[in-house]
């Protein structure tokens, strides 16, 4: 058996490519479903209609797609520069914590300016962190896997002991969370009585943004050019330190980002489970979407249709809601296979 | 008085440092041999929880101790073989496959774990390995009970350090390995199986990283619980560059980074004091941190590490 390039790669086969993984990855799932004793097709069935039964159901999975949306195109834009940023989920919780340090009550303004103000605060937070690992990297060659992910580590013991003691809010009956964002600074709900925020609109905003920064701009060329070939692109005359620094900006802002989204669109106030691991799960989405941009949409909605259906799979069936985790990580095995048989054909001899 | 009571602490202190080490010691080694073939295995951090919740269910479904050790590294084999198949046979990216894997692996466990075990509030407990005395030296006067009665998987991590030393620098097998992890080309030259002996090494290490969790559930604790592992699968990856790829050296980093969770402890037990305990929590992750940066000057990564190797292909 060998593997040979294809000399072209369609726009169909680049499609099709992760809807087949995400199709077999939910076949090999389906094993865990019928071992726990449940019919595959009610569980699916249950799932797709947890997530997308109703109103409430699909302004719930949106809410959630809001969120994998940022951290998933956080981790798309650093992969195309081959900048292995693990360390959405610490960049996500320093975001939350700059605007909860600028959003309740140091700064007494309206809205219009406010919000943008804590969006930018929290971007600014997650790109600094995301900064000193890049610069170990580029100066002093230390892998920023393990960097970033240390990090992450670090970033919630602070937290941990940010809500437990100097933040703890004196109101919140002993709770560990921080003072509430104030008013001026929530993101208003886009539809009545469901939890979907103007964060939703943020998220598909930096998606186009993205998308257009990668795809016609300089930056966006210099940022593809450094993670097909750094050493090509450094003869091309691309300043390659400069560019893989400016795409952890990029990067840590949108993680953090999507920290402000779920602080002041959804919780209100700082706390430790404000995020299960999204920053993780970004990883998943933006491997799903080959790393483009707009298809980082797609897939945060498919994978958001999985964790919030799942929830409500697992409340009908003696199914653990652990099983939306499950899918999620056999989808990104099964993507990374489908990708290597879209770029290379499999030859028998 | 007083010098008493401090000694005794300095000796339980040292018998804590040694127990706490054991898990870093089975995961260095582990992440260590994968990394020697030219093999990054990111899925020790999901190998090592998959292997304590296999080790523990084992013992709860009624089996016996080491044959929960055993069954864990069969599981973590498994994962390794799987890993292999990714990242060595197909060739995929290296750190995408290990993220994989360890989400595959961490989520599996704690959706068999739920799955087995639907109606438990608190974690039902199994009883763990007693400690073994080793003969003589733990007649030594108070430093003995402390330093030389351990857990049989904290004598059978320091049997590690000996055997993966040996058979890494002194075995044809040892040999291969460097080999394919430094020149894989010229590896084949010589007659060796690349693909063979890169996927038996993921497969050895990651049977190793499977040992190195089910201490935690089988003799630090008594229970397995989520996100029991809490990243000292990635501690063991900075280990390994922190120890120049050296099995003694591992057993020092590990020896001194378990000192810190040692201190943790005592200072957590301890109602009032001036450095929040969260800052020792901490530590191992900065000191990881700190020890990539001093050693990335000097380190001497296998020159291979990383490089998917493809036949005929260059």
């Amino acid at each position: 058996m060998r593997l040979e390039p294809r000399d072209h790669v369609s726009m169909a086969m680049a499609v099709a490519g992760p809807v087949l993984a995400v199709l077999a990855a939910m076949a090999i799932c389906s094993l865990l479903i019928l071992w726990s004793g449940s019919s595959v097709s009610d569980a699916y069935a249950l799932l797709f209609k947890g997530a997308l039964g109703s109103r409430f159901a699909i302004s719930e999975t949106l809410t959630r797609t809001t969120v994998l949306t940022l951290t998933g195109l956080a981790a798309a834009v650093a992969f195309r520069a081959k900048l292995w940023n693990i360390g959405g989920e610490g960049q996500l919780y320093v975001g939350a914590c700059a605007a909860t340090m600028l959003g309740t009550g140091q700064l007494q303004w309206p809205p219009y300016l406010l919000i943008p103000t804590l969006f930018l605060a929290g971007a600014l937070a997650g790109g600094l962190l995301l900064l000193v690992p890049t610069l170990l990297k580029t100066h002093l060659k230390v892998d920023e896997v393990v960097t970033t992910l240390l990090l992450n580590f670090i970033i919630l013991l602070l937290v941990n002991y940010l809500v437990f003691g100097p933040w703890k809010d004196p109101m919140a009956m002993g709770w560990p969370q921080a003072a509430a964002i104030i008013d001026e600074g929530l993101l208003p709900k886009l539809l009545a009585k469901t939890r979907l925020h103007a964060g939703f609109l943020v998220a598909l905003a930096s998606a186009v943004g993205a998308w257009v920064l990668m795809r016609f701009t300089v930056w966006g060329y210099e940022i593809r050019a450094v993670g097909a070939n750094p050493e090509a692109a450094r003869f091309a005359g691309v300043p390659v330190n400069r560019t893989i620094v400016r795409t952890a900006l990029i990067s840590g802002g949108l993680a953090g980002m999507a920290g402000v989204c779920e602080l002041i669109g959804l919780k209100g106030y700082l706390t430790l489970d404000l995020s299960p691991g999204f920053g993780y799960t970004g990883i998943v989405v933006a491997m799903l979407a080959g790393l483009h941009p707009l298809g980082v949409i797609l897939s945060a909605f498919f994978v958001a249709v999985v964790f919030n259906g799942a929830d409500s799979m697992s409340r009908a069936l003696s199914v653990s809601n652990y099983i939306a985790e499950v899918i999620t990580a056999v989808s990104l095995l099964t993507v990374l296979v489908s990708m290597l048989l879209t770029r290379y054909k499999l030859k028998w001899k | 008085m007083g010098d008493f009571f401090d000694f005794i602490f300095t000796a339980g202190f040292w018998a804590a440092t040694l127990r706490m080490a054991t898990p870093l010691i089975f995961g260095t080694l582990g992440e260590l041999v994968c990394e020697r073939s030219g093999v990054l295995n990111l899925g020790i951090e999901g190998i090592m929880t998959i292997g304590s919740m296999a080790g523990w269910m084992w013992v709860y479904q009624g089996g016996e101790l080491w044959q929960g050790v055993l069954f864990a590294a069969f599981v973590g084999a498994l994962f390794g073989l799987l890993h292999s198949l990714f990242s060595v046979y197909l060739g995929l990216s290296q750190h995408v496959t290990g993220l994989g894997i360890t989400m595959l692996a961490s989520s599996l466990s704690y959706f068999i774990f739920r799955m087995m075990l639907p109606n438990v509030t608190t974690p039902p407990k199994i009883v763990p390995f007693d400690s073994w005395a080793l003969p003589l030296f733990s007649d030594i006067p108070v430093l003995g009970q402390a330093l030389f009665v351990q857990s049989p998987l904290t004598w059978l991590a320091l049997l590690m350090v000996l055997l993966v030393g040996y058979g890494l620098f002194r075995t044809p097998v040892g040999l291969a390995i460097r080999m394919v992890g430094e020149n894989p080309m010229a590896a084949e030259a010589q007659g060796i199986n690349v693909h063979l002996v890169r996927s038996g090494a993921v497969v050895f290490g990651s049977a190793l990283m499977a040992v190195g969790g089910s201490f935690l559930t089988l003799s630090a604790f008594d229970a397995f619980y989520i996100g029991m592992t809490n990243g000292r699968g990635w501690i063991c990856i900075a280990l390994v560059v922190f120890a120049s790829w050296r099995p003694g050296k591992a057993l020092l980093g590990a020896l001194f980074f378990a000192s810190f969770d040692a201190m943790q402890m005592r200072v957590q037990q301890q109602a009032s004091s001036a450095i929040p305990y969260q800052v020792y929590l901490m530590a191992p992750y900065v000191m990881s941190i700190v020890a990539l940066i001093i050693m990335s000057r000097r380190a001497a990564y296998p020159k291979a590490l990383l490089i998917p190797f493809r036949r005929g292909e260059r």
